[in-house]
């Protein structure tokens, strides 16, 4: 049955970047979860920071696939009660970052302060994954990157239109040429 | 009570319980095929078969509900959004846990038919004769040249595609053209050829998709979607292949939500005359009557239905009289995995998904090898290049970000172990009368485990796939052992086996019960050994074989 361990062993390969990866692979405590807790301008504030990491371009970007209700869907229904907790928190410390580096709220600022801040809160969510125990928890900003990727990648727009998507192939061939700029399968 | 009478019984409808049903009602038998689970009708009840990620509000992936309700099942991969409907609820069907034993079952018309990994290798005397050689177990009743010609017989109808390779371990049969290694997985298989000087070889995976014209069916279409049920036919099932085939017939009639209580046996005569059945959605208790029955409901259902027969004549069950009912049950052991890097090849990409990879037969205590264990493994793995889901350096995120994740990546090699694990009379199942399923039912306890054996044996698949993937030239290997528990292959087998001694074994060399020659056991519960490949198309074979037995000996009055 390869085709399962080929999941596992492209996780390894790439060596796991994905907390995703968690949802399919990893046990489970039975916390209590919190249900519903995003508000609609939740979903707003979250397509936004989506779409800075994936914007539109002249494929669709992450508000096109609605990726901020996508988000509070997997948090709300696949994260452990923990992980639901530091993701709600990341939406106030998100904001937080936002006033005390333009004295501005995020949804207030424009997309290149959105650029610029976010590009620093990936710099030290990826400085804080790479050096904390595994016990330690999540960086908000990883998770709602993640999210971000997962939710874009494998909607319709994302898988579509950014990517490269054929329902039925009809054959198999090892070795096709690729060139730069050619884009990537889907699936 | 209503009383049905049958020429034969199938119980279960699986992948031997289907071969069983075709060959006896195409050899004109009126046969009933009873299943546990419900009907899944061909096509029109895959219902997931069309569709993509996006369709699921979680894009496939599970959820805590999910975890919380399937507690067995969230161990390892089947617990996922996209063909939750296709295995069994744990809760509804419980079992204990001496020891973990992680059982993942599928309750349906098709039953694991539908959901398997098609990887189809033969048994050759390399593997039949290891008990005798290495005193584990007991010898298999039979040898190769006995089998060959039905292998031969189920590829031809199943439909198994692969390569002829002219291997002295694994011998090549009737198949349909091989799938393609990729780039990266020819040129890998030419270094190990170079290297292993022909001792340890990569191929194509052998696998039951058809790949030319076959008897309504059509082409594998490479969408990779087989675990959802192929609306193509494309691979073999009970539904796309063996069912039709006894439908046509006329001489078949399927019972589904029909659970199989016990064989009823007249101790006056030594055969069985039929089973009780209870309806699995309205409670009642039916009674259908036969001359043979097949016995098709999983290795350890198998076990569970014989444990529950005949036991004022032998309280431990039908074919117990040998004391290894339920016993050594084996599986093969999995979860050790390497990967790595592989550079270059930015020019290459694959069209299409291809659901299989490669294949490493076993070499190890072959060809003059000799281990600090006895017998072996082999890996499955593939080589792929990377899609949206890979580092991008230059750019954290924006359009620039964007753009680099549309690309591919770089290529990767992977594969994972699959080991031989051993007789052992003391890895059984047992019933657990303290504990009752949903219907009420007494449920199977799990009492086995991997032993120094095979724990040898996994430092050598470890160590060997790490010093392989390096050799071939993998940057970045690194490799992990995980999980080491029976169940995870789903190659569950053993538990009724066969042999030529009735005082030490369950079937005879045909898979009749020593005490009941009227009932065939031909799913995973006959094997005497594991081998280390991939067995169902050994339970097609072996199904085959006994179905024309059974009417042989039907016809001569001998049943």
């Amino acid at each position: 049955m390869e085709r399962r361990e080929l999941l596992k062993m492209i996780t390894l390969a790439t060596g796991g970047a994905l907390i995703g990866a968690e949802f399919l692979l990893s046990g489970c405590k039975n916390n209590a979860r919190l249900e519903g807790s995003f508000s609609d301008d939740d979903i707003l504030f979250l397509d936004e920071v989506a779409e800075t990491i994936l914007p539109k371009t002249n494929t669709p970007g992450a508000k096109d696939a609605q990726v901020g209700k996508f988000m509070t869907v997997m948090v709300n229904d696949c994260y452990e009660a923990k992980d639901q907790k530091i993701f709600h928190d990341g939406l106030i410390n998100l904001n937080e970052a936002s006033k005390k580096k333009f004295s501005s709220s995020f949804m207030k600022i424009n997309a290149e302060q959105r650029k610029e801040l976010l590009t620093e809160l990936d710099k030290e969510a990826k400085a804080y994954q790479k050096t904390k125990k595994e016990s330690d928890p999540n960086h908000y900003f990883t998770m709602m990157k993640q999210l971000t990727l997962f939710g874009f990648f494998t909607s319709k727009p994302g898988a579509t239109e950014a990517l490269r998507y054929i329902a039925i192939p009809g054959k198999y061939e090892g070795s096709v040429p690729y060139k730069k700029g050619d884009k990537a399968w889907a699936t | 009570m209503a009383d049905q009478t049958y020429d034969a019984i199938v119980i279960g409808s699986g992948i031997s319980g289907g071969w069983a049903a075709k060959e006896l009602t195409e050899k004109g038998l009126k046969v009933i095929m009873l299943e546990r689970g419900r009907n899944i009708e061909h096509i029109k009840d895959y219902v997931n078969a069309n569709k993509e990620a996006w369709d699921y509000p979680h894009h496939g992936r599970r959820t805590q509900k999910m975890i919380e309700e399937y507690p067995v099942l969230k161990r390892d991969y089947p617990l996922n959004e996209i063909n939750l409907d296709m295995w069994v609820k744990d809760s509804d069907c419980p079992y204990t846990e001496v020891k973990r034993f992680d059982w993942f079952r599928g309750y349906h018309v098709g039953g694991r038919s539908l959901l398997w990994g098609r990887q189809s290798y033969r048994i050759n005397d390399m593997y039949f004769e290891e008990n005798a050689k290495d005193g584990h177990g007991v010898d298999w009743p039979i040898r190769y040249k006995e089998i060959e010609q039905w292998y031969d017989y189920v590829e031809r109808f199943a439909g198994i595609s692969g390569s002829k390779e002219g291997l002295a371990q694994l011998p090549d049969g009737q198949f349909l053209p091989p799938m393609e290694l990729n780039c990266v997985e020819k040129d890998v298989a030419a270094r190990m050829k170079t290297i292993y000087k022909g001792k340890r070889s990569m191929i194509i995976g052998r696998t039951a998709h058809i790949t030319a014209a076959h008897p309504d069916r059509t082409q594998c279409q490479f969408r990779d979607k087989c675990w959802l049920g192929c609306p193509f036919g494309g691979y073999f099932s009970t539904q796309s292949s063996t069912l039709p085939a006894a439908m046509k017939t006329g001489n078949l009639t399927v019972r589904p939500w029909s659970i199989v209580t016990k064989i009823l046996y007249d101790k006056d005569s030594k055969k069985a005359t039929g089973v009780e059945v209870l309806d699995a959605e309205t409670n009642k208790t039916y009674v259908y009557k036969s001359k043979i029955i097949f016995l098709n409901a999983s290795t350890l259902n198998s076990a569970w239905i014989l444990m529950n027969s005949a036991t004022d004549i032998w309280p431990d069950g039908l074919g117990s009289s040998s004391g290894e009912l339920g016993h050594n049950l084996m599986d093969h052991h999995l979860n050790v995995h390497a990967g790595g890097i592989v550079e270059g090849y930015t020019d290459k990409y694959v069209f299409g998904r291809r659901a299989n990879g490669f294949y490493i037969p076993r070499y190890r205590n072959f060809f003059g090898d000799k281990r600090d264990y006895v017998r072996g493994f082999g890996y499955q793995g593939s080589a792929s290049r990377s899609g949206w889901n890979h580092d991008v350096a230059e750019y954290s995120l924006g359009a620039d970000f964007k753009d680099a994740l549309t690309e591919p990546g770089g290529w990767s090699i992977g594969m994972g172990g699959f080991g031989e694990t051993l007789p052992y009379h003391d890895n059984k199942v047992t019933l657990d009368k303290t504990k009752k399923d949903k219907w009420g039912l007494n449920i199977l306890s799990f009492d086995a485990e991997l032993k120094e054996n095979e724990l040898k044996m996994r430092k050598d698949m470890l160590n060997d796939a790490i010093e392989m993937l390096e050799a071939i030239g993998a940057k970045n290997v690194t490799g992990g052992d995980t999980n080491p528990y029976l169940g995870r292959g789903i190659h569950e087998m053993g538990t009724a086996r066969m042999g030529k001694d009735p005082k030490t074994s369950v079937l005879n060399k045909f898979n009749q019960v020593w005490d009941a020659k009227n009932v065939f056991v031909t799913d995973g519960s006959f094997m005497t050994s594991a081998a280390c490949q991939n067995p169902s198309l050994t339970y097609m074979a072996f199904t085959a074989r006994a179905a024309n037995y059974a009417v042989e000996e039907l016809k001569k009055g001998n049943l």
